[in-house]
């Protein structure tokens, strides 16, 4: 299954009009020194349906989200993807078309990014946005960059209540340029805000919080901006953007940049990839920006139409002067997202989001009343929530796990001064049987 | 597309105030007040977001269908992009719960055939590339570079060779290349290309010093050219304890004919949108991978796929030597699905042919078009050909009229104005799953075109004729940005 078209007869055809007599004459620029001769150690080829059977195979040694009850988000969430958007996604037009590179030709793609922007802006409050970085954590990371470039200033704030996964792809972004990362410590799962003062002392480039952080809990963002304000710094906080349907804009509170995981936006869970970077910032760093911006314009005839914009920062053309090195990004992820942001519409995301708050409420309340099982933190918190546990999460997670129940996310992981406890996350797709579901199990799993 | 010449109305003109979409779920448990759940102070006073039925979304995403040109809708012969045909039985089998319904999170044992797919993903790519070992973590080409770059910085560093600050790179390279080693923080020195097309070697061997980290090179070359002294290049390179990065974008060409590790190559990077047939969707997501041999090894990013006692695959993140975590999760997998089923389905054979196929179709129009436009380099070309529209100068003819007006003939332009050392490069790269009556046609066309600049230069200058849009003022897009609609949101 090769997929090519010519036949022999016309291979014959072609290499008579090249003037060369085989196939392998072709290769006379490669030195035979260094040709491979012998054919390549793969299994052999599989026919279409063998290659969905073995390929089911291996898939069924997974156990996916449709069969096993699941309460782990941790930066990546089970939303309900209505089945609009991988119809309209998967069409040939736009999933087999590349950057549009010739605007005459990619008005579809080039419009859909240019909407994507847009609802971006008016989720975050922000004033632009880029058309999608590889995903949050590399967007929060080329954040930090730009603030660095912007303030001249080698150090970087981010708290600790930032995913630990974020951080670390921030410190190897931040070690390869030779800058460096400050780690602003939370207490009872909230930034400290005592820890901002100290900042002055040495200002940062950049301040960096998450919005629900980590652990769930919804932080002040306006410290951030505040704090960024006193000590000439940047201001950079990741959002979850699904919790945007509710929350106040990071936008209102007068953040720099907001960066984010689209994932939540109608994207599958698919073991973490491909995902979405959500990167916002001020107007007044437009010309900054890493990553491809669409923007209006007029053709000759002076119709709206659509092109790549503020090329002179991409990499082709500036090289290495360019803000950063990103070509291909996530546009098909994007597009997602805005048919997503659409088909939900107002009034559907507002009552998808509140779904969730009312569920992860409701099963945090039942967890302390029926299993007395405490909330680690006291802070607000949006559809996922820490609760203290009686023994080990590891141990609990394997027990859960033989009732076929997929359980929280064991913060001890990656924060082992906290006691034992787990991050449970609620969506919408949980029922009500499935959340008294798992309290029982719980309760015979912790009783075990 | 003459069909489709509409204008169509952004999302927001058709929202309707009191308009409801798709319903997702229903709310079954009671009810709590949201300012006591969520903080009053928390709460968004307004949702500035469209308001559409489901058919005004649909409608309104197939109508911008309509406007984009795709590898389904016809010829795309865009250089160094390789827009072959992407199986659709790829999309079906990504599409499996198994794969895009599991969490990346989920205990290791209820993820062992995702971790197989990548563990044997990455063996099959580095014997494609006979290099020791791989990882897919990168999540596109661009990402790849970075991070091989962050893994040289780091070799240096464990080595103590601190000083080894530049990178050389070739002046028909990618614009990633130096953009990437710009953010290492390396210094980048440019090499001239020879007058045959290859690297200069007398300029190469004055370059390399005791300061250089890394020398970067495609191959082929975005000439479309193999680099026939490869080897001693690389010999070279080493000589002076510089390693060499191989931007593999190109690897069409060379699939079970030659491999990067056999030429000298220290490291190189492979686009799974580009060699593995995964579809570029509009601009991503891609998928890089990464292969290195052995003396890279300890440096790749984590977490790494082990398979214990030939058993049980896990991801290991405690290896002392590594750059650290440069995804938020484990690089792009469900495109790295869709590489694997490409693999699987085309065998060592299979993958033969594809290089067989593109060399020969790159050729075939290099041949069929000579007279017209000449190749930038007359000898046997790769997966590629890089030909001038130089000579339509003379009728004030440019290579992006003659562009724009392969566009009314139906076809995607090629690459243009890349590489940059070519006068108006138009860069051709068929891909091998184009018959040979679409490269008639195609040749047929740029034929007809280059004397249209003859008879009716005007004709190519106001092309395309039958696109929704004409030509667009990209001045105007800059100096009066619109980057997005206004709610007052």
């Amino acid at each position: 299954m090769s997929f090519i078209a010519n036949t022999i007869p016309e291979q014959a055809a072609m290499l008579d009009t090249i003037g060369i007599r085989s196939l392998e004459d072709l290769w006379d620029p490669i030195p035979a020194s260094i040709r491979l001769n012998r054919p390549l150690d793969l299994s052999p080829a599989l026919d279409e349906q063998n290659l969905v059977r073995h390929l089911q195979r291996i898939a069924d040694a997974n156990v996916h989200l449709d069969r096993n009850l699941s309460f782990i988000g941790a930066g990546i969430y089970d939303h309900y993807c209505p089945a609009i958007v991988s119809a309209l996604a998967s069409r040939g037009e736009f999933a087999t078309s590349y950057t549009p590179y010739q605007p005459e030709v990619s008005q579809g793609m080039l419009q859909a990014m240019y909407e994507f922007q847009s609802l971006i802006c008016d989720l975050t409050g922000m004033d632009m946005a880029n058309a999608s970085m590889y995903d949050g954590a590399t967007a929060l990371a080329e954040a930090a960059l730009m603030a660095v470039e912007v303030t001249g200033r080698t150090r970087v704030a981010v708290s600790e209540a930032v995913h630990p996964h974020y951080r670390q792809v921030l410190n190897t972004y931040l070690r390869s340029a030779g800058d460096e990362m400050i780690l602003l410590p939370a207490r009872r799962g909230i930034t400290d805000a005592a820890s901002f003062e100290d900042l002055l002392k040495g200002p940062p480039a950049c301040i960096i919080g998450q919005q629900p952080n980590f652990f769930g809990c919804l932080e002040d963002v306006s410290n951030y901006s505040n704090a960024a304000v006193r000590c000439g710094a940047l201001s950079i906080i990741s959002v979850d953007p699904f919790t945007l349907a509710l929350l106040k804009p990071p936008g209102e509170m007068e953040i720099d940049i907001v960066t984010g995981e689209g994932q939540s936006l109608g994207l599958p869970t698919g073991f973490g990839g491909p995902l979405l970077g959500i990167f916002a910032c001020k107007r007044d760093y437009a010309r900054r920006l890493p990553g491809r911006i669409v923007g209006a314009t007029t053709d000759s005839e002076g119709r709206r139409g659509y092109v790549m914009t503020l090329r002179t920062r991409e990499q082709d053309i500036r090289r290495e002067k360019a803000t950063s090195n990103i070509c291909t990004n996530e546009a098909l992820m994007a597009l997602m997202a805005s048919i997503y942001l659409v088909a939900l519409g107002k009034e559907g995301l507002r009552e998808t989001a509140e779904i969730c708050v009312q569920k992860a409420h409701y099963l945090q309340q039942h967890l302390e009343n029926e299993l007395g099982l405490k909330p680690l933190f006291q802070s607000k918190f949006f559809c996922e929530f820490a609760v203290t546990l009686p023994i080990d999460g590891d141990e609990l997670n394997q027990r859960l796990l033989q009732q076929g129940i997929i359980g929280g996310y064991n913060l001890r992981r990656r924060y082992p001064q906290l006691p034992d406890s787990m991050l449970v996350c609620v969506t919408e797709t949980k029922s009500r049987d499935d959340l008294d579901r798992f309290v029982q199990a719980m309760k015979e799993c912790i009783a075990s | 597309m003459s069909r489709y010449t509409h204008q169509n109305p952004l999302l927001i003109e058709g929202s309707v105030p009191g308009r409801r979409g798709v319903r997702t779920a229903t709310l079954d448990v009671p009810a709590h007040s949201l300012g006591d759940m969520l903080g009053a102070e928390n709460l968004r006073r307004e949702l500035p977001m469209p308001e559409l039925s489901e058919l005004d979304v649909v409608r309104h995403y197939t109508s911008l269908s309509h406007h984009n040109y795709s590898i389904d809708s016809g010829f795309y012969p865009l250089g160094s992009c390789t827009m072959k045909y992407n199986p659709k039985v790829n999309d079906r089998i990504a599409a499996m719960p198994g794969y895009s319904r599991i969490h990346p999170l989920q205990p290791e044992e209820t993820v062992q055939g995702a971790l197989q797919i990548m563990y044997e993903l990455q063996a099959m790519l580095a014997e494609i590339a006979g290099m020791a070992t791989a990882t897919l973590q990168p999540a596109a080409g661009a990402h790849a570079e970075l991070l091989s770059l962050m893994m040289i910085q780091a070799y240096y560093r464990h080595r103590g060779e601190e000083g080894r600050e530049v990178v050389l790179i070739p002046d028909s390279a990618h614009g990633t290349n130096p953009a990437s080693a710009a953010r290492c923080g390396f210094t980048v020195q440019t090499i001239k290309t020879g007058s045959n097309g290859n690297i200069d070697l007398s300029g190469l061997k004055a370059a390399l010093s005791t300061q250089t980290a890394a020398l970067m090179l495609t191959n082929p070359s975005t000439l479309g050219l193999f680099e026939t002294r490869i080897a001693e290049i690389c010999e070279l390179a080493h000589q002076r304890g510089a390693l060499v990065y191989c931007d593999g974008a190109n690897m069409n060409a060379l699939l079970g004919i030659a491999r990067p590790g056999d030429m000298g190559f220290d490291v190189m990077h492979f686009n799974l949108h580009k060699t593995f047939s995964t579809p570029h969707g509009g601009g991503g997501p891609g998928g890089g991978v990464i292969a290195v041999q052995r003396c890279l090894e300890p440096f790749l990013p984590v977490p790494v796929i082990i398979h214990k006692d030939g058993r049980h695959y896990s991801l290991e993140e405690d290896r002392p030597h590594t750059i650290g975590r440069i995804h938020s999760f484990y690089g792009a997998f469900l495109v790295a699905v869709r590489a694997y089923a490409y693999i699987a389905g085309l065998g060592a054979d299979g993958l033969r042919e594809v290089a067989e196929n593109a060399v020969l179709n790159a050729n075939y129009i290099r041949a069929k078009i000579a007279e017209s436009f000449p190749a930038a380099f007359p000898q046997t070309c790769m997966h590629e050909v890089v030909v001038s529209a130089g000579g339509l100068r003379r009728h004030g003819v440019k290579a992006l009229d003659v562009s724009k007006r392969l566009i009314d003939y139906g076809f995607h332009p090629p690459t243009n104005y890349f590489p940059l050392t070519v006068p108006e490069a138009l860069m051709i790269e068929p891909t091998e799953t184009e018959s040979k009556q679409t490269l008639d046609t195609f040749c047929e066309a740029l034929i007809q075109i280059s004397r249209e600049a003859e008879d009716d230069p005007e004709l190519l200058r106001t092309a395309p004729h039958h696109t929704p849009v004409s030509r667009l003022n990209e001045t105007a897009a800059v100096k009066k940005l619109d980057v997005r609609w206004s709610t007052g949101g």
